[in-house]
C-alpha cells in the first residue's frame, strides 16, 4: 500500500474526469428514481381528490359495506346510490378463487419440471408455462366467453353443484342457479392467466433449496414424495407465500378478462356460481356510458382497489418477512 | 497443486504430530499413528459384498471390477487419488447412485447376503437401514431435535421419539453440548458439532452400517480429531465404511484399508482397487507397489 503511495504521488486522487462522470450518472439515476414517485403521488393525488367527494356523500363506510349501487345521471351534484360492496366481493372472491386453484398446480408443476420432469421435456414445459403470460387478456377473456367456459368449466360447476351443495356451511358456496359467466368461471380463467408468475417464483425458490439437503433426506430412505413435501417444500415455503402474493395481487388487479366472464350483474352472491361483478370489471364495464357524477364513483372505486391492493402487498410483505426471519432464523 | 503440498498429504510419519491413539481395548501404550490390528486378517462375517462391481456414468466407466468384502463392526477406509472412484463405491453400498442420471452398476452387491440391486429391492428402504454422513455437514434449517428426529419421523418411528432422540445424541457424543438448547437451529453449531448432529440424525434410525464420505474434511484439525473419535466409539455396534483422502486419517481410524487407484483405459481413467488389507498391513507391508508409492507421497 505505502509502496505504491510513495512511488506514484497523486495516483490515488479522483481525477476531473472521473468526478464528471460519477455526478452525471448519479443525477440521472436520481432524476429516474424521483419520475416515478412524482407521477405515482400525481396518480394518487387526483384519483383521490375526485373520489372524496363521493366518500363525503355516500359515507365511507357505506361506500365499502353497502351493496346499493344505483349510478346517477346528474352533471352537478350526487344522486345516485355508490355502495361498492358487490364489486368488492366480487374482486376478492374471483382472486381468491384463482389463487386457491393457482398455487397447487404451481407447486406441482415447478417440482415437475424441477424434479421429475426428463430434461428434454422440462425446458420446453417451462417456456410453455411462461408464455401463458405473454397471452393478452382479452384473449383469455374471449376464450373463456366463448369457448372454455361453456365447454368446460360449466360442466364442472354442474358437477361441483350436484356434489358438494348439499353439504352444510360450505354447500352454500356451491348453491345453484348457474351462471356460465360467474365468480368460478372467472376465478378459473384468472388462476390460468396468474399461474406463470406464480409458477416461476416456486421454481426458483424450490431449486435453491440446497441439494446437500436433499440428499441427506434421501440417505434417511426419504421417498422423492418425502423428500419434495419434507425438504423441497418446506425450505421454499417462504418463497412459495411470496409468489402466491404477487399472484394475488395481479389477479385483484386484472381487469378485462374478469370484466367479460364475472357476469356483470351489480349485484353479490355467496355462490360461486353467481355471476357476480368486480371492482376492475364493474369500472371498464360502465365507464364509457357514466354521466359525470358516476364517472366520480367509479374513480373512487378504483381508489378503493388501490387501497386493497397495498393492503395485501404490505401484508404480504409482513407475512414473507415474518416466515423469512423465521426461516432465516434458522438459517443462521 | 504444488509438490510439498503433496508431499507432507502423503507422509504420515513425517507430518503427523504423535496422537494418543484411543483404543480403548488396549491397554499398551499406543502413541503410533498406524492403528495395531485388532481384528484377524480374515473376514468371518461380510455386512457387504461387492463382486465384479464396475459403475458407469452415461456410459463411462467410473470404477471397474471390484470385488470388496466389507466386514461387520470394523472400519473399513478407502483410500486413493482424487477421481479414483471411492465415493462411487461408497455410493452403491446404499443405492445413493440411483439418484444420479445415466448412473448405471454392473455386478452385484450384497447386505447380509441379500442383492441390493435385485428388481424387487426398494431403494429407500436400503438407505434407511444404512446412514450416510457427507462430505460437508448438512443438517436441515429446522431445530437440533427435529433434525435428529427427522428420519425416525419419517418413518413413523415415534415412539419415545425424546428417548430416540437422546439417545442418539449421546451416541454421537453431542448430548452434553446441546441437551440444553435442542429447541435451537441445527444449523447453528460449529462445523463439527453439526457433523456430529448429521451422525447423530444417521444413527438415530438405528442402522447397522454408517457409510461416511470424508466426514472431517470441511473440519478443522480438533473438530477431525473428535469425528475420529466418536468413530471408534461406534465402531463394533456399528459398521464403518469411510472415504477419506486424508492418510493419516486412515491409519488412525480403520481396521481395514482399500486402496483405489486410477488406471487408464482407451483413454479413459478408470478407477479399479488395488490393494485391501488389514491397515496395518497396508501402512507398513504393502504388497501392491502403487499403494506403497502412494502411501509414502511418491505417487504422482
Ligand atoms: N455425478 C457424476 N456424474 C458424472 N461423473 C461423475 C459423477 N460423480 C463422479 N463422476 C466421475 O466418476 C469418477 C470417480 O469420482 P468419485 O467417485 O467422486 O471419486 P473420488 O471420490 O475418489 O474422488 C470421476 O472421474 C468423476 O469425474
Ligand atoms: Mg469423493
Amino acid at each position: 500500500m505505502s509502496q505504491t503511495s510513495s512511488e506514484a504521488p497523486g495516483a490515488l486522487r479522483v481525477t476531473g474526469k472521473a468526478r464528471f462522470g460519477d455526478a452525471f450518472f448519479r443525477i440521472i439515476a436520481y432524476s429516474a428514481g424521483l419520475s416515478v414517485l412524482v407521477v405515482l403521488g400525481l396518480m394518487i393525488g387526483t384519483t383521490t381528490r375526485d373520489a372524496l367527494p363521493v366518500f363525503e356523500y355516500q359515507g365511507l363506510w357505506s361506500f365499502f359495506t353497502s351493496d346499493e349501487w344505483r349510478a346517477g345521471f346528474s352533471r352537478t351534484e350526487f344522486t345516485g346510490e355508490y355502495g361498492a360492496f358487490s364489486f368488492i366481493y366480487g374482486t376478492l372472491v374471483t382472486s381468491l378463487l384463482a389463487v386457491v386453484i393457482a398455487v397447487p398446480f404451481a407447486i406441482a408443476i415447478s417440482l415437475y419440471i424441477n424434479r421429475i420432469a426428463p430434461k428434454r421435456l422440462a425446458k420446453p414445459l417451462a417456456y410453455t408455462v411462461e408464455l401463458l403470460a405473454a397471452v393478452p387478456s382479452v384473449v383469455f377473456g374471449l376464450w373463456g366467453l366463448l369457448y372454455f367456459g361453456p365447454t368446460y368449466v360449466r360442466p364442472v360447476m354442474e358437477l361441483l353443484n350436484s356434489t358438494l351443495a348439499p353439504i352444510p356451511l360450505v354447500g352454500i358456496l356451491f348453491e345453484g342457479p348457474i351462471f356460465t359467466t360467474s365468480y368460478f368461471t372467472a376465478g378459473v380463467v384468472l388462476a390460468i392467466m396468474i399461474l406463470p408468475i406464480i409458477t416461476a417464483i416456486t421454481r426458483e425458490v424450490t431449486a435453491q433449496v440446497a441439494e446437500d439437503q436433499v440428499q441427506a433426506a434421501y440417505g434417511m430412505g426419504a421417498t422423492d414424495w418425502e423428500v419434495m413435501r419434507k425438504v423441497i417444500l418446506r425450505g421454499a415455503f417462504p418463497g412459495i407465500v411470496g409468489g402466491t402474493m404477487l399472484g394475488l395481487g395481479r389477479a385483484l388487479g386484472e381487469t378485462i378478462a374478469v370484466a367479460m366472464l364475472v357476469g356483470g350483474s351489480q349485484r353479490w352472491g355467496l355462490s360461486l356460481f353467481f355471476g357476480g361483478d368486480s371492482m376492475a370489471g364493474h369500472i371498464a364495464n360502465t365507464f364509457q356510458d357514466a354521466a359525470p357524477e358516476t364517472v366520480l364513483a367509479l374513480i373512487a372505486i378504483g381508489v378503493g382497489l388501490f387501497v386493497i391492493t397495498v393492503i395485501v402487498n404490505v401484508a404480504a410483505r409482513a407475512l414473507v418477512w415474518r416466515i423469512g426471519r423465521v426461516a432465516g432464523d434458522a438459517a443462521l | 497443486m504444488s509438490e510439498t503440498s503433496s508431499q507432507t498429504r502423503r507422509a504420515p510419519e513425517a507430518a503427523t504430530p504423535r496422537i494418543e491413539v484411543a483404543d480403548r481395548d488396549r491397554s499398551t501404550d499406543v502413541t503410533t499413528t498406524v492403528r495395531q490390528s485388532t481384528v484377524p486378517s480374515a473376514i468371518t462375517e461380510a455386512v457387504f459384498e461387492a463382486k465384479d462391481v464396475s459403475v458407469f456414468y452415461g456410459g463411462t466407466p467410473a470404477v471397474r471390477n471390484i470385488d470388496l468384502k466389507v466386514p461387520k463392526g470394523e472400519i473399513t477406509a478407502l483410500i486413493g487419488p482424487s477421481g479414483c472412484g471411492k465415493s462411487t463405491m461408497l455410493r452403491t453400498f446404499n443405492r445413493m447412485n440411483d439418484l444420479i442420471p445415466g448412473c448405471t452398476l454392473e455386478g452385484s452387491i450384497t447386505y447380509h447376503g441379500e442383492d441390493i440391486y435385485a428388481d424387487d429391492i426398494d431403494p429407500a428402504e436400503v438407505r434407511r437401514r444404512i446412514g450416510m454422513v457427507f462430505q460437508k455437514p448438512n443438517p436441515f434449517g429446522i431445530s437440533i431435535y427435529d433434525n435428529v428426529a427427522f428420519g425416525p419421523r419419517l418413518h413413523g418411528m415415534k415412539a419415545n421419539l425424546d428417548d430416540r432422540v437422546e439417545q442418539a445424541l449421546r451416541g454421537a457424543a453431542l448430548w452434553d453440548e446441546v441437551k440444553d438448547k435442542l429447541g435451537q437451529p441445527g444449523v447453528a453449531l460449529s462445523g463439527g458439532q453439526q457433523q456430529r448432529l448429521c451422525i447423530a440424525r444417521a444413527i438415530a434410525l438405528e442402522p447397522d452400517v454408517i457409510l461416511m464420505d470424508e466426514p472431517a474434511s470441511a473440519l478443522d484439525p480438533i473438530a477431525t480429531l473428535a469425528i475420529e473419535d466418536l468413530m471408534r466409539q461406534l465402531r463394533g455396534q456399528y459398521s464403518i465404511v469411510v472415504v477419506t483422502h486424508n492418510m493419516q486419517q486412515a491409519a488412525r481410524v480403520s481396521d481395514r484399508t482399500a486402496f483405489f487407484s486410477v488406471d487408464m483405459e482407451q483413454g479413459v481413467r478408470v478407477g479399479e482397487l488395488v490393494e485391501y488389507d488389514l491397515t496395518e498391513k497396508v501402512f507398513t507391508a504393502a504388497s501392491d507397489p502403487r499403494t506403497e508409492a502412494y502411501i509414502t507421497g511418491r505417487f504422482g
